[in-house]
């Protein structure tokens, strides 16, 4: 094993880095763009000079003004006040599954052969994107036992709100959408399983959990109606417990004539061990960037993949990638598709990536990810739970964890006044990202979500555990510390948080800042 | 766990080490822990996928290989647009967006990840000057979902229940936007001048009415005219209380006025052409910009982040804006709903505007309009080709085919066997237009480009 060693000297790059508009001097420039040949400007003369003047822009764009050198060494350098996965321990960002995210995909996606790839194109020339389009939705058929796939959705949350239009279609086409007008979820699935199906339209139910953190069956059964058109769930839900109930939430809802979608960004643990098929749901959908292995990128760009059982698969966004047996082409013959959510057939680079490290793993590979997961978070919460302040969601309901845990600050709060906001600035001055704390609303006190995903080795695992061991004392002995932390991150504590709520202050750009406080000065 | 042990992405595949982890548990196996999925539950099955490639050069061999049977623009010469266009990615662009720390980052907060803040901060700071306003959201998934949100928002402003949008307006994205606008708001077409492919005012006029919550409308329309009017179309709407979202292809916006100035409430668009490659259409992402006042700040579905100081005096430190309006924080109950959208694009689109800074978007603006005034003056005197449109272009401009006899699928067909890639085909979008296919333009053609496809359609024209 190696050696555990907490970054007790560790120090983010902190390069006091100015806007880039301060950096602005007249007539420097960053590029030259392609010059215009003389016998093209000989014969057609200022073009753009004759545009009449309801149009021609008058006041050049206030841009910088900056050297090509000094913006590759800004965004260094801002990148290097940026903690991303693949340099960071990230067990952090729980519910979020940071996988290491292989540099060889990234050099695929640079070829130009994908690059420069236009979606109007012939079809007779993409056929080696629509092959890796058509062959990846295979494997998620495999891994989800779903019929159909679309690979539209730009997210996780797009992919749900593409199975609220799903499901909208459906009742539109029975003429029973007025009365089938609500949606029913639960507290622990992602915000996104209320708020997609409420940007549809539908009204939405939530329920709460049983004593044991189980979303309470008996609550379903009483909330189901001729009204229900949908349930939305995750599984396992965000605080990391499996609902072995959840065939019988399906059994429940379809008893009514319910639809029944499988909310999959948690599927990590499972892969290969259970699927959205044997459970019963009718839609289900994976997180590209987070299961299968590609970049989140600070926040997309990503894929919602959004997999149908056959019966719905009329209903999917246009196109769809088919094959005929030699030939692989779009079909937007599908009339009844409820339309479409992005332009174009999704993010293709996420969808190219995910083949490649899937084809990596293999069907083994993939249930060695899972094996992985499940043993590593085991193993990191039976440490985590021995630090002094910590606590679980639920702890001591004798459901073993599966790939996640919501733990809780609770106690420290109570002992010490240090809570989870506190901890989770001061773990960056051990060189570990913010961790995710929940969704709100925080039903679980001082949250902290932790997910040790494949990509972590036991010591990883174990440099995390020393770091929550070593904050948890310095709460004990020294909170201030905690309290006032980051110390050692690009950048310290924000001390005005109202001011970001406050018109009359808030800020969204720098012509704003320069009007309410700089002008003003 | 045979060819697994010791996966490179998998450390504790080793099984020495699995078993050391497993005895620290405290169980036997990892049935141990999936134990809690019912058996009924279980998936017996094996999944059916291929054999792992487990060597790195023989997995980059295999995707190359498939990627080998794509013909891509770098290989043909290609004048399709149409919502995602070929562009100069500077190279800084593509350092910075290849990054581990900004590829592989995601929600942390401006603690660990101060620079992305800042980034997007700065990147929503430059696309305001573009288009004269003082909020900018971090990015969208695309336009067309940026459209759907702006409409949505001035839905929710006014109270209002219909849009406008202009009939000459990519099919695609305006399906995206009915669907984003169901159930409770109706899309209403409004015509365009058969002439000028600009919006038919006197439409306009006659479908606006109390109903009407906003007018959106494009610049440069789809067909590629630049759309003149803005003021005459932002007062009608204003007249009738409803919003003016404007759509822009930014890449015009060195050249052509920014909205705001003829009256857009709401701006939004397509980062894609500042320095995305274009990847099968997945290099989109878009952008939406208002007023800086709490009615439009408070109807964002997005992340927003501001400027706010530190315990360190002078220091800059960013937070997120109004967050409680988001579904993160408030469910269902939060604006439409905000998920992981386009913010590596939107980085990028930061670092593409500061390299090119105003002279550089003087420039390529006006460097385009002047290839495209070449090519339309060419194009046209070819026998039996027609411009559709009068007026101004920017980047695109239809041709129609109708007096050769010959549809656009046998012109691009004829095309390709030259390493072309002709206008996109538009005939089944516009039938009205008949056999016309819609060009595109860029910095990226030279006069030898535009040659070769004059000559090209003159050649596949006569045939």
């Amino acid at each position: 094993m190696g050696i555990v060693r907490i970054r007790s000297d560790f120090q983010q790059a902190r390069w006091n880095e100015p806007i880039i508009y301060e950096l602005s001097n007249p007539g420097v420039r960053g590029i030259i763009p392609p010059e215009v040949e003389p016998g093209i400007q000989a014969l057609v003369g200022d073009v753009a000079g004759k545009l009449p003047d309801s149009i021609r822009r008058k006041k050049a764009p206030v841009l910088p003004e900056v050297s090509q050198k000094c913006v590759l060494a800004h965004w260094l350098r801002l990148s290097q006040e940026t903690m991303g996965s693949n340099i960071g321990n990230d067990i952090s960002e729980g519910t979020c599954t940071m996988k290491y995210n292989p540099r060889v995909n990234e050099t695929i996606v640079a070829e130009p052969e994908f690059a420069e790839l236009h979606p109007d194109q012939d079809i007779d020339t993409v056929q080696g994107i629509l092959e890796i389009y058509y062959k990846f939705e295979q494997f998620l058929k495999e891994v989800s036992g779903m019929d159909k796939f679309t690979f539209q959705p730009g997210g996780g949350n797009h992919a749900v709100y593409t199975a609220a239009s799903v499901v909208r279609k459906y009742w539109e086409d029975r003429g029973e959408l007025d009365k089938r007008n609500e949606v029913i979820t639960t507290i622990f699935s992602h915000p996104c399983d209320a708020a997609t199906p409420a940007t549809a339209g539908f009204k939405i139910i939530t329920l709460y959990p049983d004593e044991k953190g189980i979303p309470d069956l008996e609550a379903l059964k009483a909330a189901v109606s001729e009204h229900t058109a949908a349930i939305f769930m995750t599984n396992p839900e965000d605080i990391g417990i499996y609902n072995y109930k959840v065939d019988e939430f399906v059994k429940v809802v379809h008893g009514v004539g319910g639809l029944c979608f499988y909310d999959q960004a948690n599927a990590n643990a499972f892969l290969g061990v259970a699927r959205a098929k044997e459970a019963g749901f009718d839609f289900c959908h994976f997180n590209v960037h987070k299961t299968f292995g590609t970049p989140h990128g600070g926040e997309g760009p990503a894929c919602g993949a959004f997999g149908v059982r056959e019966e719905f698969a009329k209903y999917l966004p246009v196109p769809t990638v088919e094959f005929d047996g030699s030939k692989y082409y779009l079909d937007y013959d599908r009339p009844d598709s409820f339309g479409k959510v992005r332009d174009f057939y999704g993010v293709a680079g996420v969808i190219l990536k995910a083949y490649a490290w899937t084809m990596n793993l293999g069907a083994e590979g993939l249930r060695a990810c899972a094996d992985a997961s499940v043993i590593n978070n085991n193993y990191m919460e039976k440490k985590v739970l021995a630090i002094r302040g910590i606590t679980s969601a639920f702890q001591g309901n004798g459901i073993t964890r599966q790939e996640q845990i919501r733990y809780s600050f609770e106690n420290m709060k109570q002992d010490t006044g240090v809570g989870t906001d506190d901890v989770c600035r001061r773990i960056v001055d051990y060189g570990i990202p913010s961790y995710w704390m929940s969704h709100h609303p925080w039903v679980i006190p001082e949250p902290m979500t932790l997910e040790p995903c494949e990509t972590y080795s036991k010591d990883d695992i174990d440099e995390y555990v020393e770091v929550l061991r070593q904050i948890s004392k310095e709460a004990y002995e020294n909170p201030e510390l905690v309290k006032t932390a980051p110390h050692r991150s690009s950048s310290h504590r924000r001390i005005d948080e109202p001011s970001l709520d406050d018109p009359e202050k808030w800020a969204m750009t720098w012509r704003a800042y320069v009007k309410k406080h700089l002008s003003r000065k | 766990m045979g060819k697994i042990s010791g996966h490179p992405y998998i450390p504790n595949s080793v099984p020495e080490i699995k078993a050391q982890m497993l005895q620290e548990i405290g169980i036997d196996s990892v049935e141990d822990i999936f134990k809690e999925i019912p058996d009924h539950l279980r998936f017996h099955g094996e999944m059916k996928l291929p054999e792992p490639i487990l060597s790195e050069y023989a997995l980059k061999r295999h995707v190359d290989g498939i990627l080998a049977k794509n013909k891509a623009c770098h290989q043909y010469t290609s004048f399709l647009g149409a919502g995602t266009w070929q562009h100069y990615v500077p190279a800084v662009c593509d350092t910075i967006a290849s990054r581990d720390e900004f590829l592989t980052c995601y929600v942390g907060d401006a603690y660990s990840d101060h620079g992305k803040f800042q980034a997007l901060f700065e990147s929503a700071s430059m696309i305001g000057e573009l288009v004269d306003m003082d909020v900018v959201n971090t990015p969208t998934y695309d336009w067309a979902n940026a459209i759907a949100i702006s409409c949505r928002m001035a839905a929710r402003i006014n109270g209002r229940k219909e849009i406008l949008v202009p009939k000459a307006m990519s099919p695609s994205r305006l399906a995206v936007v009915k669907n984003y606008c169901k159930p409770e708001i109706e899309v209403v077409q409004v015509a365009y001048d058969r002439n000028t492919g600009l919006l038919d005012l006197d439409d306009l006029k006659k479908k606006i009415s109390s109903k009407t919550s906003a007018v959106y409308f494009e610049n440069p329309t789809y067909l590629g005219t630049i759309e003149v009017q803005g003021g005459e179309i932002s007062e009608i709407a204003h007249q009738n209380g409803a919003e003016v979202i404007v759509g822009v292809d930014p890449s015009s916006l060195g050249v052509l006025e920014a909205p705001a100035v003829y009256g857009a409430d709401i701006v939004c668009g397509e980062l894609q052409p500042f320095g995305m490659h274009m990847q099968w259409g997945g290099g989109l992402s878009g952008f939406i910009a208002s007023r800086d006042e709490k009615k439009y700040v408070a109807e964002y579905p997005s992340l927003l982040f501001g400027l706010t100081p530190t315990a360190k005096e002078g220091e800059y430190g960013f937070g997120e804006v109004f967050y409680e309006r988001t579904s993160y924080a408030s469910r269902e109950k939060g604006k439409d709903f905000i998920g992981t959208c386009t913010a590596l694009y939107g980085i990028t689109a930061g670092v593409y505007l500061a390299l090119m800074g105003p002279q550089g978007m003087k420039e390529l603006g006006e460097g385009i309009m002047q290839r495209v005034r070449y090519a339309i003056d060419r194009i046209s005197k070819i026998e039996g080709v027609k411009i559709v449109f009068s007026g101004f272009n920017f980047k695109e401009f239809v041709v129609n085919f109708d007096g050769t006899g010959k549809s656009v699928r046998e012109i691009n067909q004829a095309l390709k066997l030259l390493k072309i890639f002709g206008g996109k085909d538009i005939s089944a979008e516009f039938p009205e237009l008949g056999q016309s296919a819609l060009y595109c333009i860029t910095e990226v053609h030279n006069q030898e480009d535009i040659d070769k496809l004059v000559a090209g359609l003159a050649e596949v024209c006569l045939i």
